[in-house]
Order: C-alpha cells, then structure tokens, then sequence
C-alpha cells in the first residue's frame, strides 16, 4: 500500500483532531468513557497510517505485539492503590522512547526524511527532544521508587527528600555543562556528533535524578504531574525532530494537560511551583513542631462513633491519604451503605490533593462501587459544611485545618474542607502527630470534636459492626 | 516573497502553539473526578511517539537505527495498550449505578 504524502498529513490531522476529543470527553463521567475510544481511535489510525509508509513490517509489529502484551497485562492486574506508580513508569517510558528514537536519528537521519548531513536546526531540535526524554525517564523512575515504597533498596528512592551540599549549584553547574554538549553536538561534524550526543545525554539522566530525588513523598501529586508534562514535551520535542505534526499536536495537548495539573495540586496543597522544584521540602510527617502544647481532646470508641452517625440525618464523608493508605474505602462504603438504609445522608467531600495524585481518590471510591453524584468536590461541598449534622475525617489532616483562614499560619490561604462548620466532627486519625505542613490542627481540640484513634480501616470495621 | 518557502520549523511552532492552546481550553474542563484517568489518558496519547519509533524500525534498512527503533516500539507500546487499558477500567468504575443498587 502507498500514501502520498499529503494522504499522511491529512490521516495524522483525523488522528489529532480523536485525541482533542478524547479529552474532551473527560468532562464528565457520563462522556468519559467515549472520550477514551476516541483516544483509540485516534491511535489506530496513527500506527496503522504509519505501517502503511514505512518498508519492512516485522520488527515493528514484533515489538508492538510484545509491548503492547505487557501493557495489557498490567494494565488489568494493577491495584487502583497503585496508579501513581503505574503512571509514573509509564511516563519514564516515553522519556525512554524518545531518547531512543533521537539516537535513531542522529544514527541515520535519511530514514526519516532528515537532511544528512543533519542540519543545526533539527539537531537543536534533537537536542532538545533528547534532553527533556532523558530527565522524564530517570526523574520518573525515581519518582516510580518513592511512590512504590523502594527506599528500603536505594536510598534514591526514599521518600524523604535527599539533600546534599550546594545541590542547586550542582544541578545548574551540571545543566551548562549539559547544554554546552549540547551545543557540540549542534555544530558537530557527521562524524563527531556521537561523542558530545552521548555525553549530553548522559548527564540528563543524571540530572533527572538529581532533580527528583530532593523532592519530598508529600509532593509527588506536584511532581507526577510535572513529569507528565515532561512527556508530552518530549514527544513534541521529538516531532519537530520529525516535522510530524501528530507528535507536536499530541504532545502539546499533553503537555499542557500535565502543566494545568501542576498548576492545580500547587493551588491545592498552597506551595508555590519553584519551591517544589527546587526540593529538600515535603518531608516526612510529623517532622517538625514542639509546639504541641497540651491540650486535651475529647476521644470516643467506634461504637460512639456508630451511635452519633446512626443518629445523625446528614454526613459528611472527608477521605484523606491516610483512609487510602489503609485501604478503607470498602469498609467505608459499607458504612455508607448501611448508613443509608436508616435514613442518614451520606455524601463524600473530596480535597484536590487527597490520595497521591490528582484525582485519585475519587478513583478509590469509585472503585469501591460509591456512586460519583454522592462524591463532591471541595467547591461544591464547602458551603454545605454548616449545614451538615457531622463531619467525619477519615486520615486527612491539613485539608481541613482551620489555620489556613489565620494570617501569619504557615498554611494560610491554603484551600481547605471546611469540616469544622459541621454540627458535629468525628475525626479518625492513628495518632496526634501533626500532618505534612508539621503544624497543630485546632480542629481537634473543638468542643464539638471527637477523636477516634486507630487504622481507619479497623476503626471504620468496627463501626459497621457497632451500626443498628 | 513568492517562491520562498516557509521553514518547516515556523510551521510547527505554529502547530505546537496553537494546539497548546487547545489542551489548555480543553483540560481546564475536565472534572477534577477525572484528573486521574485524565493522566493515564494524556500517558497513552503521549505514546503516539511510537509513530516515531515506527518510522524507526522500518523507514530505511536494517541498521542500529532500525534496532533501537523496534526497541523504542516495543518500550512505549506498553503505554499504548495499557495506557488506554487501564483508563477503560478506571472510567468503567464510575459508571452510574443502577438504581436497584442504591436503594
């Protein structure tokens, strides 16, 4: 089969055009999942057009089948608990690829229609679409080990943050160097341009972890995202390499996609972007404060719990990391349920960055079966906190402390779940230590406050047990 | 001017900023529900780089390019089936309910 030319552009544009649909579907859960066969669609009609130009199939459907069958397998044994993970290697993937496909280039440009000898403007271009691929692989494997739990094998992967001496002056001493290869392999001669591509490379990777490493566990939904615009610039990167305008479309589309999410969870968790980026922040829970001065709570059993929930006419639901971390969203949902059986209004009030990615706890409990429409999003539900009879945190902390309206608060401005307008708050945590933002939660000490300590998932268990 | 043709270069800035602008209208209207298959999604999309590891591995002979291009396929399309894969089961989860189910 032969296309011309203008028969590729024209498919790879229909191919374009599926992908802005498909995220477009996203808009709602009703149109979601057409918007995710448009994606499909929009891929078939890619690699399919892209068989048809090329001279020798094998290889190509070889390596896509056995690709293709490791993804699907993963892809349906992946615990939704672990989706940060899986999205992180899956962007290193593409980081990998497009390195990969660079080399190819610089290796024998005139496959792929590129001037040989390649000329400065498409190797700048390479260069480009090289570095930003290599910082996406190496930065997202390590971020990959964080998310997993590796730190017991390296301690890159630990999800404290690495810090060492002059670590800004390093990465920037390191990224001129990086960008001075680069420049050698700009003007390289055909038969130079392997030694400073290679080393330009090199670095990258080295760079990506460096770059990521300092990065603390409690800002991965910030670096998961960025590095999910790091992809898409590769790809882009890669398709000005290639002037193929599909790779430009899609990785634009991507890459604002991940920017835009950045931009969220910064909002969300009140840091400002360079501030992640340059690290050593996000440490450990808990870290730091003698301030906790000592003031008593007031804390209640499950079966306390059960009674006043039983009671109550309206709850309101706040999930937190914690409840994800102890994988409490079936018990929770069965609390639910039996909860609305007596009556009681039970509806989830959902924080932009509770769980460990954007969005992923509304995965968590859609997977427990909780119907999206009782599952609300921080500005639709907070107006209705005054009027809610309880307030039941389950392992959040910072999202709902009451510091964030207080001026001079390391948390001021912070967007918050106003659960302490509630008649009543329940608050389930395992202990009194302080959430990421290392600072004291008057919400606890509320009259109208009880605490029930434990794992959310026993404690809401027992709850269940304790309801009727 | 006539006769000059435009650098290539130009036209795909022109591409590239322009569909910026569209994924950036486009994803302020996801639902915040969403973000996580949203990323898994934009994750398989960005795979379509594995249109340039195609060309790789079959554009021109059986070289060290057409190597690491089959590589370069075989490393991505584990995005392009699962990426798309695992986005369909995530979206398959926050179908309705039928109602019998809510009671």
């Amino acid at each position: 089969m032969t296309l011309s030319p203008n028969a590729v552009a024209l498919l790879y544009l229909v191919a374009s055009v599926f992908f802005i649909l498909a995220l477009r579907g996203l808009s709602h859960p009703e149109t979601a999942r057409q918007g995710n066969r448009f994606g499909i669609i929009g891929m078939l009609i890619a690699v399919l057009t892209t068989f048809a130009v090329i001279n020798r199939l094998d290889l190509a459907v070889g390596a896509l089948v056995v690709g293709g069958a490791i993804g699907w397998v993963v892809a349906k044994r992946v615990e939704m608990t672990q989706m940060p993970e899986l999205v992180a290697a899956m962007h290193s993937l593409v980081g990998l690829a497009a390195v990969l496909i660079a080399a190819a280039v610089v290796n024998s440009p005139a496959s792929f229609g590129v001037g040989s000898p390649i000329p400065a403007g498409n190797r700048i271009e390479l260069f480009i679409g090289t570095f930003v691929g290599a910082v996406t692989f190496s930065g997202s494997i390590i971020a990959f080990g964080k998310l997993a739990g590796l730190g017991k094998i390296s301690r890159l992967f630990s999800s404290a943050p690495v810090v060492y001496r002059a670590q800004h002056q390093i990465n920037l001493v390191l990224f001129l160097v990086m960008m001075g290869y680069g420049w050698g392999f700009v003007i390289a001669s055909p038969d130079g341009q392997w030694p400073p591509f290679l080393v330009m490379t090199g670095i990258a990777f080295v760079l990506g972890v460096l770059s990521i490493i300092s990065i603390g566990g409690a800002d991965m939904p910030v670096v998961i995202s960025m590095l999910n615009s790091y992809s898409g610039w590769a790809a882009s990167g890669i398709g000005f390499s290639l002037n193929n305008p599909l790779l430009i479309v899609a990785g634009a589309l991507v890459g604002s996609s991940g920017a835009i999410l950045s931009y969220i969870m910064c909002k969300a968790m009140n840091r400002s972007f360079f501030s992640v980026i340059l690290g050593g922040f996000g440490a450990a829970e808990g870290a730091a404060t003698g301030t906790a001065e000592q003031r008593s709570v007031r804390s209640g059993s499950p079966d306390d719990v059960a009674f006043l929930l039983g009671n109550a006419e309206s709850v309101l639901i706040v999930p937190g990391y914690g409840l994800a971390v102890a994988r409490a969203q079936h018990a929770v949902k069965e609390m639910a349920h039996k909860l609305s059986r007596k009556g009681v209004r039970v509806r989830y009030a959902i924080h932009p960055v509770a769980g460990r990615m954007p969005g992923h706890m509304n995965v968590l409990l859609a997977e427990a079966e909780v119907p999206y429409d009782q599952v609300l999003e921080m500005e639709d539900v907070n107006s209705d906190f005054g009027t809610t009879d309880i307030a039941f945190v389950l392992g959040a902390n910072d999202v709902v402390n009451p510091l964030a309206d207080t001026p001079g608060s390391p948390i001021y401005g912070m967007p918050i779940l106003e659960a302490h307008k509630a008649r009543t708050v329940i608050v389930n945590k395992r202990s009194m230590a302080s959430g990421y933002a290392g600072i004291d939660n008057p919400l606890f000490y509320m009259d109208k406050t009880m605490m029930v300590f434990g794992d959310a998932k026993k404690v809401v268990e027992d709850i269940v047990k304790a309801i009727e | 001017m006539h006769g000059v043709a435009v650098d290539p270069l130009v036209t795909n800035l022109t591409v590239f900023i322009l569909a910026i602008f569209v994924g950036y209208h486009v994803v302020w209207n996801v639902t915040p529900a969403l973000h996580t298959p949203l990323m898994s999604v934009t994750n398989a999309i960005s795979s379509v780089i594995v249109v340039g590891a195609i060309l790789a591995s079959g554009g021109g002979p059986l070289d060290l390019s057409a190597i690491l291009g089959a590589i370069a396929v075989a490393v991505v399309a584990v995005n392009t089936i699962g990426g798309f894969a695992v986005t369909e089961r995530m979206l398959e989860m926050f179908r309705k309910k039928d109602p019998k189910g809510k009671k």
